[in-house]
């Protein structure tokens, strides 16, 4: 905000706006859920109203619609009568970014910045390719999780590129909270997507030990459990062969014997026809002594019963995975 | 358990009219339109659309239409496809879709499809999944899904999966509940939710239920009242939605109630507001709270009105189940 937001001059007593007669908002006759305004906000929309009527795209409009936006970020229509004026106006849209800037730092949730952000960025191309990361990333750092400030740089990196550093850039986000779903959403993005890093396959072996070093450090943690199981995205059998996988539930379990994750990877890997050898049975063995339940007549039924008890929100869900067992798992 | 304040919450959406000047009224102007959806949609399932004068409604919904044959959020306003729900929803509450020109309503939809089968809000075109899921709910109402590629706004849907089974707002993003309410809403509308790995989805769902009762929108954060429409809604559709503890989560929209004045807030003792009224309303309607009505998952309308858009004048307030359009 300006500092002199408090010394508000109105339009009706500027000079330069003495040619401009204002449109008042027109709610209809009766208006069902009448809205009241404030006097600085109401007499704004109805100078903007005025120019926006009479197609007026000039300096002093730009400005206007500059006051309109720092009174109410949200509306739609301002922002649109703005990028006609400056693409009229054929003005700089380095400034615009700075604007954009200004206006995100008590608005950023809001669509229509990031909307107007895109569009600016678009236009500049590759020039903007640095200015959107360096952005998005000052966003990232207030709001490690900021839906739409990742969204734009998604966009920005397919668009404009600049995939040198993602990969780094999302070891650290993921190194200051390793909780952070959203870096690693990205994290999957980037070795899906990048240009640079050759795919799945190629990112895979590297990957599992990344992935598999953070379960360990804190195995509560949802996201590399998920994580883990999409870097063998469509190939089961590569799921139940890799070593890696079982090892690191058999690990967290040593420890921690209700870990959700780890419990319900080992079921899915019994699900997908794995064979326990029998390090495998006796952990699993161990768990159903510390259950009070009567012993179940296979391993994947053990688990399940484990599952029921220590997630008890979730005790429909892992009944039902109990009376909904595959063949491969009924036999182990 | 506490009980829903039936009265409290239908005086306090009336009130929010009247209020002056407060920041609520500001930021409110441009998206009216949506406003009067939540506001409207929550007094019909409390069972009390009558407080409200019908014609001043539909006569102010049909001043907002724009030459386009989109709707703006407020007279006068640029037409967004967001709007254009909204209006078509409020209509459909007072069964008045008759009033519109259903052709150019539904032209204007389909225009702003795109060759990759997505979908963009505007003449800006900005692209999002929660687009598609509009034009789709949109058209299905009007029964003009003819206009559209309905495979090729699918296959786009179906490329915003990712790897925990949900889905984003582009391909890529991260899943998100809102975003998977409207991916999940398209497909169940369109009759393809064998796209959906319903069980993995149904497990990260009800991952979302945290201690308090209360479901988040992503991993490791907040609960909010909202998301007991995004995420019961998604369960609802892919039919997982005794995996969570319904109980526990009714405990809890009931708590965010403002008990003097009416309202319902995200998180206990936040501040009220119409969009969180709604979604908590909402979401007890679908865990089947005595004495309100039911609402259909998909469309987001109670389900006498959408039994009224494809069945003609039915039998009222079966429950949600029976909506035939849900392929399991």
């Amino acid at each position: 905000m300006d500092s002199d937001e408090d010394e508000r001059i109105p339009f009706s007593q500027r000079a330069e706006w003495s040619d401009v007669k204002p449109v008042s908002q027109d709610d209809g006759p009766n208006p069902v859920v009448p809205i009241a305004y404030t006097d600085d906000f109401r007499e704004t929309m109805d100078y903007f109203r005025a120019v926006y009527q009479s197609d007026e795209r000039t300096h002093r409009s730009l400005a206007l619609t500059e006051e309109a936006i720092d009174m109410n970020a949200g509306n739609y229509t301002v922002w649109h009568f703005r990028r006609l004026i400056l693409e009229t106006l054929n003005a700089d849209l380095h400034n615009e970014l700075d604007f954009i800037e200004r206006i995100a730092k008590s608005n950023s949730k809001n669509y229509q910045i990031w909307h107007h952000r895109r569009w600016v960025a678009e236009k500049l191309g590759t020039k903007a390719t640095e200015l959107e990361l360096d952005f998005t990333r000052k966003v990232l750092s207030l709001d490690a999780k900021h839906y739409h400030a990742w969204s734009h740089r998604q966009w920005s990196l397919q668009v404009l590129g600049g995939w040198e550093e993602e990969l780094d850039y999302c070891g650290k986000l993921i190194e200051e909270d390793i909780f952070n779903n959203s870096a690693w959403n990205q994290r999957y993005f980037v070795i899906t997507r990048s240009p640079l890093l050759g795919g799945l396959q190629a990112m895979r072996e590297s990957e599992v030990r990344y992935t598999v070093e953070a379960i360990l450090a804190n195995p509560d943690n949802e996201s590399p459990w998920r994580y883990l199981r999409g870097l063998y995205k469509g190939d089961t059998s590569l799921l139940l062969s890799d070593p890696q996988v079982v090892s690191v539930c058999l690990k967290v379990l040593s420890t921690s014997m209700n870990c959700v994750f780890a419990l319900s990877l080992l079921l899915d890997l019994l699900c997908l026809g794995f064979q326990p050898d029998q390090e495998f049975k006796s952990v699993v063995e161990s768990l159903r002594t510390s259950d009070s339940a009567t012993p179940d007549s296979n391993l994947a039924k053990t688990v399940c019963s484990v599952l029921e008890r220590v997630d008890s929100l979730r005790s429909n869900y892992w009944a039902w995975r109990k009376n909904n067992l595959p063949s491969p798992a009924v036999q182990s | 358990m506490e009980k829903l304040e039936v009265e409290k919450h239908a005086q306090y959406i009336l009130s929010v009219e009247k209020r002056k000047d407060d920041f609520e009224s500001v930021v409110m102007e441009h998206l009216r339109m949506n406003g009067a959806y939540w506001g409207l949609t929550t007094l019909d399932l409390l069972g009390k659309l009558e407080i409200v004068d019908k014609d001043e409604v539909v006569s102010w919904v049909m001043s907002c239409q724009h030459e386009s044959g989109g709707f703006g959020g407020n007279v006068g306003h640029d037409p967004h496809i967001l709007y254009t729900l909204s209006a078509v929803q409020v209509l459909a509450l007072f069964d008045k879709l008759d009033v519109l020109d259903i052709d150019k309503l539904s032209n204007y939809i389909a225009s702003l499809q795109n060759e990759d089968g997505s979908f963009s809000g505007d003449m800006w075109g900005e692209v999002d999944t929660r687009f598609s899921y509009i034009a789709i709910c949109c058209l299905s109402l009007l029964h003009r899904l003819d206009k559209i590629n309905v495979e090729k706004a699918v296959n786009y849907v179906v490329s915003c999966k990712n790897l925990d089974g949900g889905f984003g707002s582009i391909p890529g993003g991260e899943s998100h509940a809102g975003q998977i309410f409207c991916c999940v809403g398209a497909l169940a509308i369109t009759g393809s939710l064998h796209h959906v790995d319903k069980d993995l989805l149904g497990w990260w769902l009800c991952e979302r239920q945290v201690k308090s009762g209360g479901l988040n929108g992503r991993p490791e954060k907040l609960p909010d009242v909202c998301y007991s429409w995004w995420v019961l809604s998604s369960l609802i559709m892919i039919d997982r939605v005794h995996w969570i503890d319904k109980e526990k989560l009714a405990r809890f929209i009931l708590d965010c109630q403002d008990k003097e004045n009416g309202g319902i807030s995200d998180r206990p003792d936040d501040a009220v507001d119409v969009f969180h009224t709604y979604f908590g309303v909402a979401g007890l309607s679908l865990l089947e709270y005595p004495g309100l009505k039911a609402i259909d998952p998909a469309y987001a309308l109670p389900v006498h009105v959408v039994n009224r858009i494809f069945f003609g004048q039915m039998k009222t307030c079966p429950t949600q189940q029976s909506s035939p359009r849900l392929q399991h």
